[in-house]
């Protein structure tokens, strides 16, 4: 028998009746009295000067209520304090086209959208920079005017770790290549959409589809001016996030400030179009990674240079570029480490955090490279894998802390159940296998701005009736985190699933929790309920040991009864234990909350980025095949293990591998976001091809559990993890299959029947286009960063 | 824009309403008559999230005039559940075996594996995946809506 009465059983997710029936409300569902509809007008230009703005003939149109422009909102935001670089509506500039530059708030949606084209900008075209080349080269078209750097470069990061010199000199061979993986976005099934309520009383309510309520009230304060004591954001459950609804977004700062002006409600709802804009999603990242190996495979050193595309405004560019770096070190033994990034702004729309945030690039050149590195080596890729693992309870060469590892367990349960080395390599030529391994944080170990405050906070109170209630301010995004808090409030108390009520994402009513990002919710949230829950815990067991007259170590929790071990007859219900501890203590209510140990990462600048409590594992396999008369890249299947700690909810677990393992496909074969000179080339979704349940291969899911340490009740990530083993998994399995190895993304019909009919064994890039003469422009940077580290040490 | 007085049944009820020639379906259900169930995804007829059953087929109701709708059968995902509330077994089934996890897309789900469902009650694997093509899901890789329609034929047997 199980020690636990919730956890790892596979329960029905709570919340369930709603989405069912069509009675779950999500933002674009609130209608109010009196509810204004606002649109936003998007710049047509890539790169311009806004000389002028008049919006008096769109004022005076029927219908419309009030307008307003950049001029109206001119604080600076944008979700990293640090590089801050947006505003709610351009000012001055446009920088995308696409970027919003004024909004309209009308009766109804058709007038606000007809008022659009009677607000009258006037623009100074500028060259639009579009390429991470041109980005690099071009000092005289400057995208953000004071970037401190140069050119058009966001950020640039260089990181040394080990003897990396000493390691390729003793190496048997240095394997150097390229890789490019294409920028590609979340395309959540619902568009982006906020309701803004302002009252007579001065308080302005905010319903919205955000993973971020916490971040988004600040950004709300600054913004708009108003204190945060007097502003409500309330996260409507999201249609779908995938990182794309962790900004914040114009819309949101123009639904509330046209709600203040007119005092009615306004609701925005992205169209699709425009969620091509928003985008915040995968960033387009060239990647040259260069690995010594001993003769017997051993990595000796890894140099990494990334160099992200990174669009119009930061995001979280910053984490990003760190990102794209840091990982690489968890998943095998690497004893020297140099890490290389450079971010830079393009005149397209922004990129920020999509599943897997940063890591996903780099994993997919490094599985890759591995598999070249073990064909050469004569050794079957899992076999050669599982021979430089970078071992539990270990440090890495950049000061990663790792506690549980199951990177080995998910290697042999994928290749036990695919029966992978009698396949591979002995396949019929256009039927292939492949495999990759690959790893993700459970939460970032730092916020996103500085303070020793908790990262998530939760409070959980007991009713008379024996009802248990949860707050915390997580965002229910779909992953199912309402469940997980509710699982593990069922688990401490000893009642059902059922009996728990979850309030999330309402900052009035939750404690704060940093934000259904990162996925951190799991760990960190269930880490505060467990302990908030826990204390009610105890008070419930006091009072009822009291009363039973044996020992409080005697007595359980289970199936809504408090008893004593011994004789399990003997016992009473929760709700009558509840009020026993209620007449003792007084009221039921407590908090918890959960803040990342200090001790998980390396003392240097920039280590802040990539440590976390505990790292989930990964392991898929992917067959295919491959039309050699079409190109036509058919994935039948993926079989994929993930060393989530200890499942909480096993089907919830299976669903976010399989939901992973499906984005991981299109981004490998199909999905990407592509400008044709500064245009959005598939701005829909008859043109950006998200897979259907045609295309889609048989997933098998695999759960192994590791039970970490920290994890509430051993439990770590499964939301992200398992999206980035798919894509080098897939390649790879290309390569058994034609013999050609796709350095990129995605592996199209085009270009596998290019590849076959000219006899290439490579896809790729060839490294950073000479046209300009990018290398120059990286010497110069290095050499300014160097000036600047100087500066600051002399300083 | 011309009106018209349309008459229509709506989940069993009896409805009448005034549009404009070029009033779409979702746009009457979602924001005239309040039936939010149904939802909006790309409004162009690609996503299937808007689906709904016009005299028992399965229309992206995004694209389809409200004035067709004259003297039709609507049934929404708010007509699927009995009157009590109570699930169809399909709906159980989705719960059951991880058929949705934002909901988004789930109504436009429901409402067309009801409708495969009565045309095909026992509907091969391949006939699920093509009946199905016409709704888009972002977070379940579709395997447990698979899962969850296999299973409710299965109940049905």
């Amino acid at each position: 028998m199980s020690e636990f009465s919730v956890v790892g059983k596979r329960l029905p997710k709570v919340n369930v009746w709603g989405h069912l029936t069509g009675t779950a409300r999500y933002a674009d569902d609130i209608q109010l009295p009196r509810m204004l509809y606002g649109r936003l007008l998007r710049s047509p230009h890539a790169h311009a000067r806004i000389k002028r703005i008049d919006a008096s003939r769109a004022l005076a149109h029927d219908g419309v209520v009030a307008v307003c422009t950049g001029a109206d909102m001119p604080e600076r935001m944008g979700i990293m304090p640090s590089t801050q670089d947006e505003y709610a509506l351009a000012v001055d500039k446009v920088r995308y086209i696409g970027d919003p530059v004024a909004a309209v708030a009308a009766v109804d949606e058709d007038t606000a959208y007809d008022a659009l084209s009677l607000i009258d900008v006037e623009y100074e075209p500028l060259e639009p920079i579009l390429t991470i080349e041109e980005a690099l080269t071009r000092e005289d078209v400057r995208i953000h005017e004071d970037s401190g750097r140069p050119a058009n470069v966001f950020k640039d990061v260089h990181l040394e770790f080990g003897d990396v010199e000493g390691g390729f000199q003793t190496a048997h061979k240095v394997y150097d290549n390229w890789y490019f993986f294409e920028g590609t976005t979340h395309a959540p099934m619902e568009t982006h959409s906020a309701v803004a309520s302002y009252d007579g009383d001065g308080k302005l309510t905010l319903w919205t589809s955000t993973q971020v309520p916490h971040y988004l009230h600040r950004e709300l304060e600054k913004v708009l001016g108003i204190p945060r004591s007097r502003i409500r954001v309330i996260a409507t459950p999201n249609g779908g996030g995938f990182g794309g609804k962790s900004d914040p977004f114009s819309h949101e700062f123009a639904a509330c400030l046209l709600s203040m002006r007119t005092k009615r409600p306004v609701k925005f709802t992205l169209d699709r179009e425009e969620v091509f804009y928003a985008h915040r999603g995968r960033h387009p990242v060239l990647m040259h990674l260069r690995t010594g190996v001993s003769a017997d495979g051993d990595i000796t050193a890894v140099h990494f240079q990334s160099y992200l595309d990174g669009g119009a405004y930061a995001s979280y560019g910053i984490a990003t570029t760190y990102y794209t770096g840091a990982l690489m070190t968890v998943t095998y033994k690497l004893p020297a480490y140099k890490f290389d990034g450079v971010r830079v702004y393009t005149n397209k729309p922004a990129c920020g955090p999509k599943r897997g945030h940063g890591t996903t690039q780099p994993r997919f050149a490094f599985e890759c490279q591995l598999d070249q590195i073990a064909e050469d080596l004569g050794l079957d890729p899992i076999a050669y894998r599982e021979r430089i693992l970078q071992p539990a309870n270990s440090r890495t060469v950049n000061g990663l802390r790792i506690t549980s590892m199951g990177l080995g367990q998910c290697l042999e349960e994928v290749k036990r159940s695919t029966r992978f080395p009698e396949k591979h390599g002995q396949l019929p030529r256009g039927k292939g296998i492949g495999v990759a391994g690959s790893a993700y944080i459970s939460g970032a170990g730092l916020p996103i701005y500085w303070n020793e405050m908790p990262h998530s906070g939760a409070s959980v109170k007991v009713d008379r009736g024996g009802g248990v209630t949860v707050y915390c301010g997580t965002s229910e995004i779909g992953q199912g985190s309402d469940n997980v808090l509710a699982v593990v409030a069922a688990e401490q108390l000893g009642v059902l699933t059922e009996d728990v009520h979850v309030v999330s994402g309402d900052t009035s009513l939750a404690p704060v929790d940093l934000g259904s990002y990162s996925s951190r919710v799991t760990f960190m949230a269930g880490n505060a309920v467990r302990q908030a829950a826990g204390r009610l815990r105890t008070l419930v067991v006091e009072a009822a040991a009291a009363k039973l007259g044996v020992p409080a170590d005697r007595i359980a929790l289970a199936q809504r009864r408090v008893y004593d071990l011994a004789d399990p007859a003997k016992g009473m219900t929760f709700a009558e234990a509840a009020v026993l501890a209620e007449s003792k203590n007084g009221t039921l209510v407590s908090v918890g909350s959960y803040k990342p140990p200090k001790d998980i990462s390396g003392d240097y600048k920039g280590s802040g980025v990539g440590p976390t409590a505990a790292y989930s594992y990964q392991a898929a396999v992917a067959e295919v095949s491959v039309d050699l008369e079409t190109g036509i890249v058919t994935v039948e299947r993926i079989t994929e293990a993930h060393d989530c700690g200890r499942a909480l909810n096993p089907p919830a677990v299976e669903g976010q591998i399989e939901g992973a393992a499906y984005m991981g496909y299109g981004e490998a074969i199909a999905e990407e976001q592509v400008f044709r000179g500064g245009l959005h080339k598939k701005p829909s979704l008859l043109e950006y091809k998200l897979p259907t349940s045609m295309d889609t291969p048989e997933m098998k899911a695999i759960i192994v559990e590791t039970i970490d340490p920290e994890g509430p009740f051993g439990a770590k990530e499964a939301g992200e993890g398992p999206l980035n083993p798919v894509i080098p998994a897939i390649a790879n399995a290309v390569y058994d299959a034609i013999g050609v190895r796709f350095d990129e993304t995605p592996i199209t019909p085009a270009k596998v029947l290019d590849a076959l009919q000219k006899n290439r064994s490579r896809v790729g890039p060839e490294g950073l286009s000479s046209q300009r003469d990018p290398k120059a422009a990286m010497r110069r940077l290095h050499a300014t960063t160097d000036a600047r580290e100087k500066k600051k040490v002399m300083s | 824009m011309s009106r018209h007085e349309i008459r229509f049944e709506l989940n069993g009820e009896a409805r009448t309403a005034e549009v404009e020639a070029d009033r779409l379906l979702l746009d009457l259900l979602r924001a005239d008559l309040g039936a939010t169930g149904t939802k909006e995804g790309c409004r162009i007829g690609i996503c299937g999230t808007c689906t709904v059953l016009i005299d028992g087929r399965p229309i992206s109701s995004c694209l389809y005039p409200a004035v067709y709708a004259d003297g039709r059968k609507i049934r929404t995902i708010e007509g699927i559940a009995s009157d009590g509330g109570e699930l169809t077994p399909l709906q159980r089934a989705f719960i059951e075996h991880g058929g949705f996890q934002c909901g988004i897309c789930t109504p436009g789900q429901i409402v067309s594996a009801t409708a495969l469902l009565e045309a095909h009650p026992t509907p091969s694997g391949e006939q699920i995946d093509r009946w199905m093509m016409g709704n888009l899901c972002r977070c379940t890789g579709y395997a447990g809506i698979r899962r969850a329609i296999d299973a409710a034929a299965g109940t049905a047997r």
